[in-house]
């Protein structure tokens, strides 16, 4: 069926997952939580992009060494991230020589990553796999808003990309983390062209997905222990309720996001939370993998939401489409 | 909904920014940075210097500072409280041209700090540059009634 659920029938492994973080996120509520982080932000190296390369390499060695696996192991690598040509994470992996696929879903990339990683291992074209994805603050604004130290004031539902890389590897067995099904996303255009609202860009590529999830499984939200977006944040996540609650669909009982997850808001100075690639990989890999393995989440939808966003189409006039691709784990 | 409906739901429903609070602040901290600009304006003449100099000297002086600022990592914590107060006086104009020097220097000094120190602040010359040519033109043919 065109747009329907692919049943993943001999269940990929989320074997290991490793994250590394900056100093904002390292501060969060979840900062103990992951893998390792560096108070400079720039990660001992001379440019913002070189750093968020650093972050990868890192992340990637540690969801290595986590996992027991040899590099030479890994049949394919899937990795993306915010930058031109997706150069983060191709400098970042240079150096592991792992035959590799750039992928870009702006901040959709680790669901991207994992829905084509689980389809391979499933048909078992591939046998142990990494995705991996980051994004880095500094990096990001300037290539897509303003430069760093422009003074300028963001509006209440602007978010802060997180600075983080995550990676995940999986393979046909060696643990109970597993992908039952995915849903690929749709691209949805909703017209919006605020690039200081990307959560309300986002939200009806949630919605659409999630619908589709639950009309076509018959399952309801309530099955679930989590339903956990990527970085809608506090504006985008309140808009896909009303969305969906619309459609029929009651999303008030276990639905979070990790954009809200990653920052204290009563603490921190990030307005509606976080966005980015490293956003989702950091929380899921972080704090959602070890709750999975303590079993204190059995069962969960992550749906990564990523706004197209470029700044060249949208000063020519167009919108920024979104999408959001869905990946049902069970722990 | 369709795409205009959604669209103004999505402006009805986003939290607005609070203008009464970002006005004032632009007012204290603007009004603040003309004050010391007057107080500056009058040391240099006090210490001898004409008029018309010292009004230059004070652009200068606040050219510095803002550039200063930005270069310390200063200026966008005032601007993100002033906003308005601090981006309308000269001081704006300084951080609109020096924060892009710095996030471009990596590429180098030509074709990134070099070419990249205007993209902010380009149209505002392009433009400031077209205008005042305008006003040449219609100053040399009606010249009294056009002097400011």
């Amino acid at each position: 069926m065109n747009g329907g659920i692919i049943h993943l029938y001999n269940e990929p492994r989320i074997i290991s997952s490793a994250c590394v973080v900056g100093n904002e996120e390292h501060i969060g509520p979840l900062g103990d939580l992951f893998d390792g982080y560096s108070s400079d932000p720039r990660f001992g190296m001379k440019t913002w992009e070189s750093a968020e390369s650093e972050m990868q390499r890192r992340a990637f060695l540690y969801a290595l060494k986590k996992g027991s696996v040899k590099c030479e192991d890994i049949s394919a690598v899937f990795a993306g991230d915010l930058q031109n040509q997706c150069v983060a994470s191709t400098y970042g992996l240079l150096p592991y020589n792992a035959p590799y696929i750039g992928l870009y879903g702006a901040c959709s990339t680790l669901a991207e990553g994992l829905v084509l990683s689980s389809m391979l291992i499933d048909s078992k074209k591939l046998c142990t796999v990494a995705v991996s994805a980051s994004s880095h603050f500094c990096a990001a604004e300037r290539q897509f808003r303003f430069p760093l130290e422009y003074g300028s004031q963001r509006p209440p539902t602007a978010q802060r990309t997180v600075t983080a890389a995550g990676t995940f590897i999986l393979s046909q067995s060696g643990a109970d983390i597993r992908i039952c099904d995915v849903l690929i996303g749709r691209i949805c255009d909703s017209g919006i062209s605020d690039i200081s609202n990307m959560g309300a860009a986002m939200a009806p590529a949630a919605a659409d997905t999630l619908c589709r999830y639950f009309a076509q499984s018959q399952k309801r939200p309530s099955d679930f222990d989590l339903i956990l977006t990527g970085d809608l944040g506090y504006e985008g996540i309140k808009i896909l309720k009303d969305l969906c609650f619309a459609k029929g669909l009651d999303l008030s009982g276990n639905l979070n996001d990790c954009g809200l997850l990653i920052y204290s808001a009563s603490e921190q100075d990030v307005h509606a939370g976080g966005s980015g690639c490293g956003c989702s990989a950091a929380v899921m890999s972080g704090y959602i993998m070890k709750r999975l393995k303590d079993k204190t989440l059995k069962n969960i939808l992550l749906m990564c939401t990523g706004a197209m966003m470029s700044p060249t189409s949208l000063l020519q006039g167009q919108s920024i489409p979104s999408i959001a691709h869905l990946v049902h784990i069970r722990g | 909904m369709n795409k205009e409906n959604y669209k103004k739901y999505v402006s009805m429903r986003a939290e607005k920014s609070p203008v009464f609070k970002n006005c004032l602040f632009a007012f204290l901290i603007g009004g603040a940075i003309c004050s010391f600009s007057q107080l500056l304006c009058d040391l240099y003449v006090l210490l001898g210097i004409p008029n018309d100099a010292a009004s230059i000297l004070v652009s200068v002086t606040l050219i510095f500072i803002a550039g200063l600022l930005t270069g310390i990592g200063t200026f966008d914590k005032i601007a993100k409280v002033g906003g308005a107060g601090t981006l309308v006086p000269i001081t704006g104009f300084a951080n609109a041209v020096v924060s892009p020097a710095i996030d471009n220097k990596a590429e180098g000094f030509v074709l990134g700090l070099g070419s990249k120190m205007f993209i902010i602040a380009g149209p505002v010359l392009v433009y400031g540059t077209v205008a005042s040519a305008i006003y040449g033109v219609f100053y040399y043919f009606w010249g009294g009634a056009f002097s400011l």
